[in-house]
């Protein structure tokens, strides 16, 4: 699409001035970040899947540098670079282009510029109270633009997390689970091995433990042995001592007992839930009754955010809660939700989406964990689904 | 374009890939001339009507097939995939040639003795994103082959490096951990210290004819695929 008209030019700052207003009520600073960014901080950041759909190049003096594929990520720059005291309190709100690249089918030229409205609030305040306030603003938003019959999804990653550190089992394995929690099919396959379930296949190191079993050497020395006899050296960024170590956690794998029928019972019944959230928070309830106080302690936080969601009104029986939303989500670390419009030939249209990311701002360079909760609304999905 | 149009073929304009397409065109009986000039870039297959021939870079033709300028292409798998993703239906594979075998592969440095498959991969990516504040770097030319083969992987924590020469040489130098690259016989990896992960193999690559979907159908396709198939 070459451009927009007079006409939707007009529409889209008609929206804009609608829905900014209930961001500044709440005492959002309206503010506008700078569209080209560093790079790095982005491919750093989200990985190579952002960076394919990133517009980036190269300025003049040679930085590398691109086009913001969100607004978030430029906000929290301008926090970090604005505010006396990171950590203190402070909210933001916006209204401005991102640029992703995402070809349409059927269509020559891809989508490239999309609006967008949106609002983050920082530093430490009442967790439960400001997930709650995020979403009571985007839906005050959506009402001041006139838009309505939509359907909210919430979920809560803390859950999962909290689930996993409520269950007795190396930290290793923790940790191999949440990074497979994206990807459902690679989650079952590794739930179902740490469970016994399939027998360890050998691979080429397979041997390699076996050797080291035998040999009664530290896995340092040994590693440092092998190497030396196959004349190689160590290169790319990683140390003998982390090699070694990996390998010694692979070496107790094998003797480590798999995860009990119970304990994957307690992770498949989690994920299982799904449904109206009071319902959701009676299963979660009597799951916390068989997991330890970690569990016990993030379902709390969602029965006071959902106390809080109500208090702002929110009609919460008409929104559904399911374990497994966020999956695709991946920056997010604790409450998350979706808002989809259905189009005329039944798909769904996202319009609006948020959530709850604690450990951004330290990843790109607060120097410590500071709380961060926002939203982002589609203007320009709200446009296309009016004209 | 009218059904009387004349379909262009792309062929590559050097190295072996060109001398064994040229072999194997003869064989099927297709002289290829050129026209033009006797530096030119254009030819035509005697003997058949209505076919025009491109010299072009491997890598052009795949080009070409994506955005139209040519109808039909000789070019390796490799760079057909790389350009055109299997399920973008605007050209596929007409036939496989038999020649030019390469094997796109993920490869890391031989002293990981800790990292056999891409799970290892993930866990070390990881373990390099908490160490050095940087994700694991891929040095390759195949910026969408490796994409779409660590996606189906899940494999998100790292960052492709373009490298349009030596990219074995990538992670001695540094500039990378690992290599996505093509291998015919594994000495250059191995000379390079690096190893193939056990199910790192992205695609077993040869040279193809590919055609525009929409000239598949066309009686003069056939011809060529027939007569081809007989001189693999």
């Amino acid at each position: 699409m070459p451009g927009k008209s007079s006409q939707q030019r007009r529409a889209l700052d008609a929206l804009n001035a609608a829905m900014v207003p209930a961001f500044e009520a709440a005492g959002a600073e309206f503010i506008d970040p700078d569209v080209i960014q560093p790079a790095d901080l982005f491919l750093e950041r989200s990985g190579e899947h952002i960076r394919a759909r990133t517009y980036l190049f190269t300025s003049p003096d040679g930085e590398e540098l691109c086009l913001r594929p969100d607004l978030t990520v430029p906000t929290c720059r301008y926090h970090l670079e604005h505010a006396s005291d990171a950590g203190a309190p402070a909210r933001y709100c916006y209204a401005g282009k991102a640029f992703r690249h995402t070809p349409v089918s059927g269509q020559a030229v891809p989508v490239r510029e999309l609006d967008q409205v949106g609002l983050e609030i920082f530093g430490a305040g009442d967790t439960a109270r400001d997930d709650a306030e995020v979403l009571a603003l985007t839906l005050a938003a959506l009402k001041a633009a006139g838009v309505g019959g939509y359907r909210i999804q919430i979920g809560d990653l803390g859950l999962f997390d909290a689930l996993l550190q409520s269950i007795d089992m190396p930290e290793r394995w923790r940790n191999r689970l949440k990074r497979q929690f994206w990807r459902p099919r690679a989650f079952r396959d590794l739930l179902n091995q740490l469970a016994g379930g399939k027998p360890r296949s050998r691979s080429a190191i397979s041997q390699l433990l076996d050797d080291m079993q035998a040999s009664s050497l530290d896995p340092v020395t040994y590693v440092e042995k092998h190497l030396d006899e196959l004349d190689l050296q160590m290169v790319a960024g990683r140390s003998v001592e982390q090699v070694a170590s990996r390998l010694a956690e692979k070496l107790n794998d094998r003797s480590e007992p798999p995860l009990s029928e119970q304990q994957v019972g307690l992770i498949n019944d989690y994920l299982a839930i799904r449904g109206e959230p009071g319902k959701a928070l009676g299963e979660l309830r009597a799951l916390a009754e068989k997991t330890g106080k970690t569990f016990a302690d993030a379902v709390d936080l969602f029965h006071a955010r959902l106390g809080e969601m109500q208090d702002a009104s929110i009609d919460t029986a008409a929104t559904e809660f399911a374990a497994v939303f966020g999956r695709s989500l991946e920056y997010y670390t604790g409450f998350v939700f979706q808002i989809d419009r259905e189009r005329a030939d039944g798909a769904l249209d996202n319009i609006a989406g948020g959530g709850r990311y604690d450990t951004m701002l330290a990843d790109i360079g607060a120097g410590r964990q500071i709380p961060a909760v926002g939203l982002a609304i589609q203007a320009s999905r709200l446009l296309e689904v009016e004209s | 374009m009218s059904s009387s149009a004349k379909l262009t073929l792309a062929l590559p304009s050097k190295g072996r890939l060109r001398e064994a397409a040229e072999g194997m065109f003869a064989r099927a009986g297709f002289e290829i001339v050129k026209t033009g000039s006797a530096r030119g870039y254009q030819g035509e297959v005697k003997g058949i009507n209505g076919l025009d021939v491109a010299f072009l870079s491997a890598s052009e033709i795949a080009k070409s097939l994506k955005d139209g300028t040519v109808d039909l292409g000789v070019t390796g798998e490799d760079l057909l995939r790389e350009t055109i993703s299997p399920d973008d239906p605007v050209a596929d594979v007409v036939l496989r040639l038999g020649f030019g075998p390469a094997d796109v592969v993920v490869a890391v440095p031989e002293c990981w003795l800790d990292v056999a498959t891409i799970a290892d991969l993930d866990q070390v990516a990881g373990e390099i994103y908490a160490t050095h504040g940087h994700r694991l770097r891929v040095a390759t030319k195949y910026l969408e082959l490796t994409r779409r083969f660590f996606a189906g992987h899940g494999l998100t924590g790292y960052r492709i490096v373009e490298s349009l020469g030596a990219t074995e040489g990538a992670p001695a130098a540094g500039s990378a951990e690992i290599i996505v690259d093509i291998t015919t016989t594994g000495s250059t990896l191995k000379a390079n210290q690096l190893k193939v992960l056990e199910d790192g193999l992205i695609l077993r690559s040869e040279a193809v004819l590919a055609g525009r979907k929409n000239v598949m159908k066309k009686p003069l396709v056939s011809t060529l695929r027939e007569r081809l198939e007989l001189a693999i």
